[in-house]
């Protein structure tokens, strides 16, 4: 009986623990939300997406150049990364799923994963940037895409090794060829699961600044142009929020406060995805 | 020896099975280099072994299958008898490491040949296996699916393909209004009869059974045992299952394996009332497996 008594009382020690540190986590999350909406939402006017950034001293200003070009960068990397990390995800999940081959590619695949993404930036800074001479909205588009790869590519495997090996002989047994299988079965099986990758990795370099500093740089004036320096959000709150003019660092929060709401919405789209998927 | 088989069986309410592989009344004791004797035989098994790496899953099988009969294998688990039917259609040819020797010969030709094209070969011999298996698309492109890999049809013929494989399977009455309609949110015997709708579809000339009813409850089993007996007269039937008294229901012939050996193969009657082996007569009376 003593022995209940006490383990009731351990039981009781470690739920409050738990329940403590995990407010504690969700705090800091909360706190961070809390003060982007009061100090951001203030910030958001219909001038934020029509107006360019503003010149030191200019009064009012928005962020449409930032903004176009972060939805170009961002469509740019997903347009290029993502066939390649689904095509190399189909690789190492159908035609070489044991060999040597596929488990260097599986490791270097978790390298990059968790790679700086700093270093990216400095490598396509090397790559692109230094060789066509100047900053450039292509070399911010294959640095973002470097960071898209592994995770579509994740993703892709995962999913589709989830998909019952019976669906795959069921196909292969109507004398569907191998490619046939994979594309319009086996794909389809998986479709939801390799979107949410797609979703997740788009979150992810919605807000990525590094990378871009090396390569995109940014732009005061309106450019539509993938050859030259491209505005974009996350530089644009770099720069702003550390400037001396209130007026910067109001749209700086601005900025922080319309790329959050993305992200988390891209995060919420995800999980219903997956969530339907069963 | 008979008498204690008799009795043995009598469980298993083979009478129907008895009554019709009695009237076709072709006595098959004789043997012809060793392979039981059959009329017209579809498939004809030489010397058939089988590897899944080093291990041996089959040893030395002769056998001939009957055209447009009903063929079952039966046997303890891992006697060789799924191992059997996935040669048929080479469909283990998916997995490096598995590989087959001997001949399958099917109209003269020997299936396990190098360089034959293993996808033609099964849209000639279908096969359904023991789990439902729809594609997460509508049922009508799950039948379509296999019919467009081979055939080039219009919408018009593909309709009446699509609802002619249906009737066939005994599914078109349930599922007629919602074609456009997952496959998968169909029952599980409605999944079955979509499967074996699918093979079907592509006019193969044998169906590879491979368990199909031991996931299903006792009414879906009957309707697809009831179909089986239906397709014998335009297919080829050959199906496993571990359950003798369904082989007894449904099959003409039955083999019965053990140890990756053919021990037994005959009418259905005779293994199951007369068998002439041992081993065969043990198993069906139940007194192991």
């Amino acid at each position: 009986m003593e022995l209940y008594t006490r383990r009731r009382l351990l039981n009781r020690i470690n739920l409050t623990a738990s329940l403590l540190t995990t407010i504690l986590a969700l705090s800091f999350l909360v706190w961070i939300i809390a003060v982007l909406f009061i100090k951001g939402f203030s910030a958001i006017h219909w001038g934020l997406f029509t107006e360019m950034t503003p010149p030191p001293g200019a009064q009012g200003g928005g962020l449409a150049n930032a903004l176009v070009g972060s939805l170009m960068l961002t469509i740019a990397a997903i347009l290029i990364g993502t066939p390649i990390g689904i095509l190399a995800g189909t690789y190492l999940a159908e035609y070489g799923k044991y060999g040597l081959f596929s488990e260097i590619v599986r490791t270097i695949n978790d390298v990059l994963l968790s790679a700086p993404s700093i270093i990216i930036g400095v490598f396509v800074y090397e790559l692109i940037v230094i060789r066509q001479g100047h900053y450039s909205g292509w070399a911010g588009a294959v640095a973002l895409a470097i960071i898209v790869i592994p995770v579509v590519l994740r993703t892709t495997e995962n999913m589709l090794k989830l998909v019952p090996i019976h669906m795959r002989e069921a196909a292969a047994a109507l004398g569907a060829p191998r490619w046939k299988v994979i594309v319009q079965v086996v794909y389809k099986a998986a479709v939801a699961g390799i979107v949410t990758g797609v979703l997740l990795a788009t979150a992810r370099i919605t807000g990525e600044t590094a990378p871009l500093l090396f390569t995109a740089l940014n732009n005061q004036f309106w450019s539509t142009d993938m050859n030259g320096p491209l505005a974009n959000l996350p530089v644009v709150i770099f720069q702003f929020a550390m400037s001396p003019y209130d007026d910067w660092r109001e749209l700086a929060w601005a900025a922080a406060l319309l790329i959050t709401v993305l992200v988390l919405g891209m995060n919420i789209l995800t999980r219903t995805l997956l969530r339907d998927r069963k | 020896m008979s008498t204690a088989t008799l009795q043995g069986s009598v469980n298993f309410d083979v009478s129907a099975a008895v009554g019709a592989s009695m009237t076709a009344g072709h006595a098959l004791t004789e043997k012809v280099d060793g392979i039981r004797h059959v009329e017209n035989p579809k498939l004809s098994l030489r010397k058939l072994n089988f590897f899944y790496g080093k291990f041996q899953g089959l040893y030395d099988i002769n056998m001939n299958i009957p055209a447009c009969q009903v063929t079952a294998l039966i046997g303890p688990s891992g006697c060789g008898k799924s191992t059997l039917l996935r040669t048929l259609n080479r469909i283990y040819d998916l997995y490096p490491g598995q590989r087959a020797e001997g001949e399958i010969i099917m109209d003269g030709c020997n299936l396990l040949e190098k360089g034959r094209d293993v996808n033609l070969l099964r849209a000639k011999i279908g096969m359904v296996f023991q789990k439902p298996t729809p594609f997460p698309m509508s049922i009508y492109d799950n039948i379509a699916f296999g019919v467009k890999l081979y055939e080039k049809l219009s919408k018009a013929q593909m309709d009446e393909r699509v609802e002619w494989a249906l009737r066939k399977a005994a599914l078109w009455d349930e599922v007629k209004d919602k074609l456009k309609q997952s496959g998968t949110a169909l029952s599980g015997g409605q999944q079955q009869r979509l499967c074996i709708a699918r093979s079907i579809a592509v006019k193969p000339e044998v169906i590879l059974f491979d368990e199909p009813t031991s996931a299903l409850d006792p009414i879906s089993t009957l309707k697809i045992e009831e179909l089986i007996n239906e397709l014998k007269t335009e297919f080829t039937v050959v199906i496993v299952t571990h359950n003798m008294q369904q082989a007894a229901r449904v099959s003409d012939y039955t083999a019965f394996m053990y140890l990756g050996r053919l021990v037994e193969y005959d009418h259905t009657s005779i293994i199951f009332t007369k068998p002439g082996k041992k081993e065969t007569e043990d198993y069906i009376t139940g007194r192991f497996g």
